[in-house]
């Protein structure tokens, strides 16, 4: 329960949430531009989500 | 029909969330001392999350905190130390007793195995860490015991499909329908894109293997017999080693050229550039292999965290809320089952893909 470790937690998820909302945030506008890419563009998504993810999960068991 | 199939999966994942209830140690309610047994609950409640995400000796289905009793079965023990030595876990009685084989002793101690001294002494150092020595251990664990258990299902599946592709034709019957379409995909979606159409046949059986193992670990994993294959990190370790043999196994001179003396760029950028790639190609197995782990582990103990408020929360309000939010996130874990399977298949193909490059770009 240190301080310290809680606070890094803390500035690791918010690096993780903002850095995945805007893949997402582009993801939705490029969807709306051209909805038949559907596919292709979540599957670019969800890839680029998984490694910011894995990055984000070993910085927090670091911490 | 839409709504029997889907009434049907609710039921059966209630059934199987429900039972996950029952895997923990029930707790009296009924103690005067308030603050000593809020404690006492907390870091019970702390040590069996650690000692259900970790290895163990024997497999237990239930327990009794109450009578100390636990139901299930214990699982060989397998030492090197000057011979081979072969015994039940059971003789260690969950850590009390030491087994003296020949003028060794040997202790269990938070799920590892450790030589001691007639008395059991364990020394730590600093950090709290035993220092004694420890023997070559290549007992059948719990892991161990699940991964055969998962290979086992992977192979009867498998070779059920081939053989009623052999029979049939190439329209598949039954469990195929459900098996084809993802093997397609794995197919003209992540090999062929990435490896090529010349080579991609050379790596279809790796990265098949290497997608259903992982799926069907996360998913055994989610199941109530507290068995944690993925989450444990000498497994990834492996898997990340594999794929980490392969890529170099089949780099081509272009790979290497493109790592260390990469064409188009000028001399210097050259010379320092070649530490920093050199670095890459030893950081995105890691990478493979600490996203595999971090994701699988974190679930597991959010999971059981939850499932330990219900204890917290003595009332009913509290107990089926916390209930209800395991139950939300264990339906997550299933999506993060799949999608951890799938990525770490792709990296794995992307990797073969600039290993096996031939000279195309224009630099």
């Amino acid at each position: 329960m240190e301080i310290p470790g809680i606070v890094g937690a803390g500035l690791i998820v918010i690096g993780a949430g903002i850095g995945i909302g805007r893949i997402g945030g582009s993801a939705m506008d490029a969807i709306a531009r051209q909805p038949e890419a559907f596919g292709k563009i979540q599957t670019a998504m969800l890839i680029a989500a998984a490694l910011i993810e894995g990055i984000a999960f070993a910085a927090l068991f670091a911490a | 029909m839409q709504k029997n199939i889907i009434n049907s999966i609710l039921l059966v994942s209630f059934l199987i969330l429900g039972l996950h209830g029952f895997s923990q140690h029930q707790e009296n309610l009924t103690k005067p001392e308030d603050q000593e047994a809020e404690k006492d609950l907390k870091n019970e409640i702390k040590n069996d999350i650690k000692h259900h995400v970790k290895d163990a000796y024997s497999f237990v289905f239930f327990s009794n905190s109450k009578t100390g009793e636990s139901y299930g079965f214990s699982l060989p023990v397998i030492l090197i130390d000057n011979g081979l030595h072969v015994f039940l876990s059971s003789k260690f009685n969950n850590g009390n007793k030491l087994v003296h084989i020949g003028d060794t002793y040997y202790k269990l101690s938070h799920s590892k195995i450790y030589k001691t001294d007639a008395k059991g002494t364990i020394t730590l150092n600093a950090h709290g860490h035993p220092t004694n020595d420890k023997p070559i251990d290549l007992s059948i664990t719990k892991n161990v015991l699940s991964i055969a258990l998962v290979s086992l299902i992977l192979f009867l599946i498998f070779s059920g499909l081939a053989k009623s592709y052999a029979k049939n034709g190439l329209i598949p019957k039954g469990i195929g329908r459900f098996f084809e379409p993802i093997v397609l995909y794995i197919r003209d979606e992540i090999a062929i894109p990435n490896i090529g159409e010349k080579h991609y046949k050379k790596y279809m059986n790796y990265l098949l293997t290497i997608f259903f193992f992982i799926w069907f670990s996360n998913l055994i994993g989610i199941t109530p017999f507290g068995i944690n294959i993925t989450g444990n990190i000498a497994v990834t370790f492996a898997l990340a080693l594999l794929t980490f043999i392969i890529t170099q196994f089949s780099g081509n001179k272009n790979y290497w050229k493109h790592i260390f003396w990469m064409p188009g760029v000028p001399v210097p950028m050259k010379i320092i550039l070649a530490p920093i790639e050199l670095l890459g190609v030893l950081i995105k197995p890691f990478a493979l292999m600490i996203r595999l782990f971090a994701n699988i582990s974190a679930g597991h103990i959010v999971i059981y965290s939850l499932l330990g408020l219900i204890f917290i929360f003595k009332s009913y309000l509290g107990s089926s809320l916390s209930f209800g939010l395991a139950l939300v996130i264990s339906v997550l874990e299933l999506l993060v089952a799949i999608l951890q399977a799938y990525i770490f298949t792709m990296l794995s193909a992307l990797y073969f893909g600039f290993a096996t490059e031939e000279h195309a770009e224009a630099h």
